[in-house]
């Protein structure tokens, strides 16, 4: 494709050399190439993470307008302390994390299977990403009929299995956080499932062929040469698992609207409710910021901690 | 080629795993061409006993119709949009040198950690100052900067040799003639998987719609599908023949697009 562009030939003819004007031409250029991305993204998120910060600290409230605003100091982070449906939330989306892993873990032993020992890879590979881009209201929908507690499809199944009391799942404070992990996996699975499979091609081929004169089996492969030489994708999986456990709010707004009881509730639910339901903005604004920190704390933590798992 | 027994059997095994994963769209196809009193029947009657396409034309009315062509006017211009913000910054940040340049893309690429949650409520403020609240401009534009396009495309451009751009400036053309005719055509693949992309996060936004719209009839199909599936809860059937066709638009361009889908995500992720 690149060769159909003849433009190389007349080079020799006029050599200019880069004046002054020209580099001053070039800025002009490059800030107008880049312009309206970076217009666009301050307008719609750095401004607006300044804004979260100063409503923050005041007593906001969107039907009023900003004007009619006061400073109350601290008083919205304190509140936090005692919020027992905020620690609530923050310890579900804790849960939510731990989930990641399990996935990751699921992915990479598919993507292994698929990578070596299977016909018709792109076959599955096509398979494992469907949930992936469908819509989340489209599977969430369809999993609240699945998940049933009287008459869905799973509780007839575990019914005729002999279990006689099968969970209520969404229903159940005890079930509802767990079937929306259980849903979060099979959505997310192909998105890890796809990225490992592309990296396990650059695995160099002499290490498995070593191993196999070593008289390897499977596992000992898995563990002792694609779990380690993977490292550094796994660590990219995680950092992204974590941007997208907050994700899991559309899951939840369509299945549970947080409940029963709080116990679907996550940090960004709890914020759309304070701020969108309760019509909280100033308390739902400082909550935001927590966010915002405790996500540069996962960040930060993540990045020193990697020295001791991630080989490059 | 010669089949080994061992891949063979293996492959059996993962078809039959694959069709496990894959029962919930297999039954929601299913579910939305059967009378309603054969939905949550037991054991699961896989075809339907008649074929009810009568549950579609019943779901393709009125106000679905409407939802249906919001959804694909907003998608749609966000698309176009988007593409063009992001392949224009992704030339700019890769192939134009300028002071501050680098410095610059960090700081756009750092805000891709945010997620979109923790900036609602000053997001709603700006919205209705500036009258974008409940406009399908305004949720245009909230798709419309994709800082995760820019980091997609700009791998692509970056691919690129900058020979291409120091003889064509030597022919005289200027940044905008090089961009459009010369090497915007050549990283076509790379537009191909982020147009798609787009498409299909656009198409399934729920939170967008959710919180910049409330006129009913600007509503898009995630949002109809929501209510319709929570208002009318006993019509599980039509329910159903709903999300099917809110999900079909997807898988079309799923299926069309699936190698450039596949593998632009997988580079995003293995080179970046």
């Amino acid at each position: 494709m690149a060769g159909k562009v003849e433009i190389g030939e007349t080079s020799t003819v006029v050599k200019k050399r880069p004046k002054m004007k020209d580099k001053t031409k070039e800025t002009w250029a490059g800030i107008l190439f880049v312009s309206p991305l970076i217009i666009g993204t301050s307008i719609l998120v750095i401004i607006p993470i300044f804004m979260a910060l100063i409503v923050s600290f005041t007593d906001y409230v969107f039907i009023r307008g900003m004007g009619e605003m006061t400073f109350t100091g601290l008083k919205n982070y304190t509140r936090m302390l005692t919020d027992a449906q905020f620690i609530k939330s923050l310890v579900n989306n804790l849960i939510l994390l731990c989930a990641i892993p399990v996935s990751m873990g699921i992915a990479l032993l598919l993507a292994t299977i698929i990578n070596k020992y299977v016909y018709f890879k792109s076959l599955f590979r096509v398979i494992y990403f469907m949930p992936f881009i469908s819509s989340i209201v489209a599977i969430a929908v369809v999993f609240q009929l699945l998940f049933h507690p009287s008459f869905g499809p799973i509780n007839e199944f575990l019914m005729w299995l002999g279990i006689s009391d099968p969970p209520r799942w969404l229903a159940d404070t005890r079930w509802a956080l767990a079937t929306i992990i259980i849903i979060q996996i099979w959505t997310g699975l192909g998105f890890n499932l796809i990225i490992y499979l592309a990296a396990l091609q650059n695995i160099p081929k002499e290490l498995y062929e070593a191993a196999d004169m070593d008289g390897a089996n499977f596992w000992g492969k898995f563990r002792r040469i694609t779990v380690p030489m993977i490292t550094p994708t796994s660590f990219f999986l995680f950092m992204m698992g974590i941007i997208g456990s907050f994700k899991s709010f559309e899951l939840i707004v369509v299945l549970t609207g947080g409940g029963p009881n709080y116990a679907t509730s996550t940090l960004v639910y709890y914020i759309y409710e304070r701020a969108f339901l309760n019509l909280n903005s100033a308390y739902a604004a400082a909550l935001s910021i927590f966010l915002l920190l405790f996500l540069l704390v996962l960040t930060i933590i993540n990045w020193y901690g990697q020295k001791k798992w991630v080989h490059y | 080629m010669k089949w080994n027994i061992y891949k063979l059997i293996t492959t059996m095994f993962m078809i039959v795993g694959g069709i496990i994963f894959l029962i919930p769209f297999i039954w929601m196809l299913s579910a939305s061409l059967k009378p309603e009193a054969e939905v949550f029947s037991y054991p699961i009657q896989w075809i339907p006993s008649v074929f009810m396409w009568e549950n579609y034309t019943a779901v393709w009315t009125g106000e679905f119709l409407l939802a249906y062509w919001n959804s694909i006017k907003v998608t749609v211009i966000t698309t176009v949009i988007a593409v063009t913000f992001s392949s224009m910054a992704a030339y700019g940040f890769s192939k134009i040198q300028f002071k501050g340049r680098d410095i610059l893309f960090l700081l756009i690429l750092a805000t891709f950690m945010i997620p979109a949650q923790a900036i609602l409520v000053p997001q709603f403020i700006i919205y209705q100052y500036l009258n974008l609240f409940d406009t399908h401009m305004g949720l245009i534009l909230l798709n419309s900067f994709s800082v995760f396009g820019t980091f997609l495309l700009r791998q692509f451009y970056i691919s690129i040799p900058d020979d291409y751009i120091h003889s064509a400036k030597i022919d005289g053309a200027g940044h905008f003639t090089i961009f459009t005719r010369i090497i915007t055509p050549m990283v076509l693949p790379g537009i191909a998987t982020y147009a798609i992309l787009v498409f299909i996060f656009t198409w399934n936004d729920y939170q967008g719609p959710l919180i910049f719209l409330r006129s009913d009839h600007l509503s898009t199909i995630q949002i109809y599908i929501a209510k319709f599936a929570s208002e009318s809860g006993i019509m599980y059937s039509l329910t159903m023949a709903g999300t099917v066709s809110a999900i079909f638009p997807l898988i079309l361009a799923f299926i069309l697009g699936q190698r450039y889908v596949i593998e632009g995500m997988a580079s995003s992720g293995v080179k970046g």
